[in-house]
């Protein structure tokens, strides 16, 4: 298994190296890259933040791009529906509730400006010295990627072996709309509202009194 | 003109680092911190399914999956307290959230 892996692996990394859909591929992950950093700068210095927001829906789409390069069709598609689907418009929604006066915001821009820079400068080193200081292409786990569609192979994989973790992450889902339906949630006094536990515990003999009388 | 697994590796540090640059700068915003957040997430994202092609392992896929389904609840909690925040207080700005520090 592994030894055919391996062969695989060699089979298609000199399919990678020696074809000239390279050039092409090359082309769009520079084109794909180059477009995710211009929005991941335009997301964090735009004033507007609905602005950031579609930036950031930029930023979404040409990872999944990305992703279909690497060959992980199904993750680009979940990005595009979660992400841009759902986080995305969540934004945009809250973004355009609150009623926010956008030019106060950027007022401290310049005062954390050089703090921010030195910490993201320092970061930035560090993780590019850890890329290229080791050995990064080694793997001692056996599940390789075969000739079986990707969606496939991902759920082979995530029903068996990670079916604990998926479940978990149900799980955190079923918590987090729980949890945002709770917080959200207000009672407004003063208004009208339908009480059903009431009006099905309503009794005649609550509401009708029955008065004798005598004639006059 | 070979994209190389560092390549993905580069484009995900400057992601994540101008996501940590991102939550310095904006100190008055606090949706712009999410979206920084959001692009962190991101960045970790672009690594870990890198590193799944080049390996030839589909397990980086599936820990993406689980990246994906945190940081969709994270944003819906965030944003539910962000949107009881503003209605308690009347503002985002994360300069004038210290009532907890007395």
């Amino acid at each position: 298994m592994v030894i055919d892996g391996k062969k695989r692996y060699l089979k298609t990394f000199k399919k990678r190296v020696f074809t000239d859909k390279n050039m092409v591929t090359s082309l769009f992950f520079y084109l794909f890259s180059f477009i995710i950093t211009a929005c991941a700068v335009m997301v964090i210095s735009s004033r507007n933040p609905v602005h950031s927001v579609l930036f950031l829906i930029l930023a979404f789409f040409n990872s999944g791009a990305l992703f279909v390069i690497l060959g992980a069709e199904f993750l680009a598609m979940m990005l595009v529906i979660v992400y841009v689907g759902a986080v995305a418009v969540l934004f945009l929604f809250v973004v355009m509730m609150l009623n926010i006066n956008y030019s106060k915001i950027s007022d401290g821009f310049q005062k954390y400006f050089p703090i921010g820079l030195l910490i993201g400068f320092i970061l930035f080193v560090e993780i590019i010295l850890m890329v290229f200081s080791g050995d990064l292409l080694v793997n001692e786990n056996k599940n390789l990627i075969s000739d079986i569609p990707n969606t496939h192979q991902i759920g082979t994989l995530l029903y068996t072996d990670y079916i604990f973790a998926f479940q978990l992450s149900g799980l955190i889902l079923l918590v987090a709309m729980v949890g945002a339906i709770v917080l959200t949630l207000r009672d407004r006094t003063g208004v009208k509202k339908q009480n059903i536990i009431d009006q099905n515990n309503r009794k005649v003999s609550d509401v009708i009194s029955i008065v004798k009388m005598d004639n006059e | 003109m070979l994209v190389s697994l560092e390549h993905y590796l580069c484009l995900s540090a400057i992601l994540f680092t101008l996501g940590v640059f991102g939550i310095f700068l904006n100190r008055k915003n606090v949706i712009t911190i999410l979206m920084s957040i959001e692009l962190m997430l991101l960045a970790v994202n672009i690594n870990l399914v890198a590193f799944s092609s080049y390996l030839n392992d589909i397990q980086g896929q599936i820990f993406t999956i689980f990246v994906l389904t945190v940081a969709a609840a994270e944003a819906a909690i965030g944003l539910a307290i962000l949107v009881i925040y503003y209605r308690n207080s009347g503002s985002i700005s994360v300069e004038e959230i210290n009532k907890l520090s007395g």
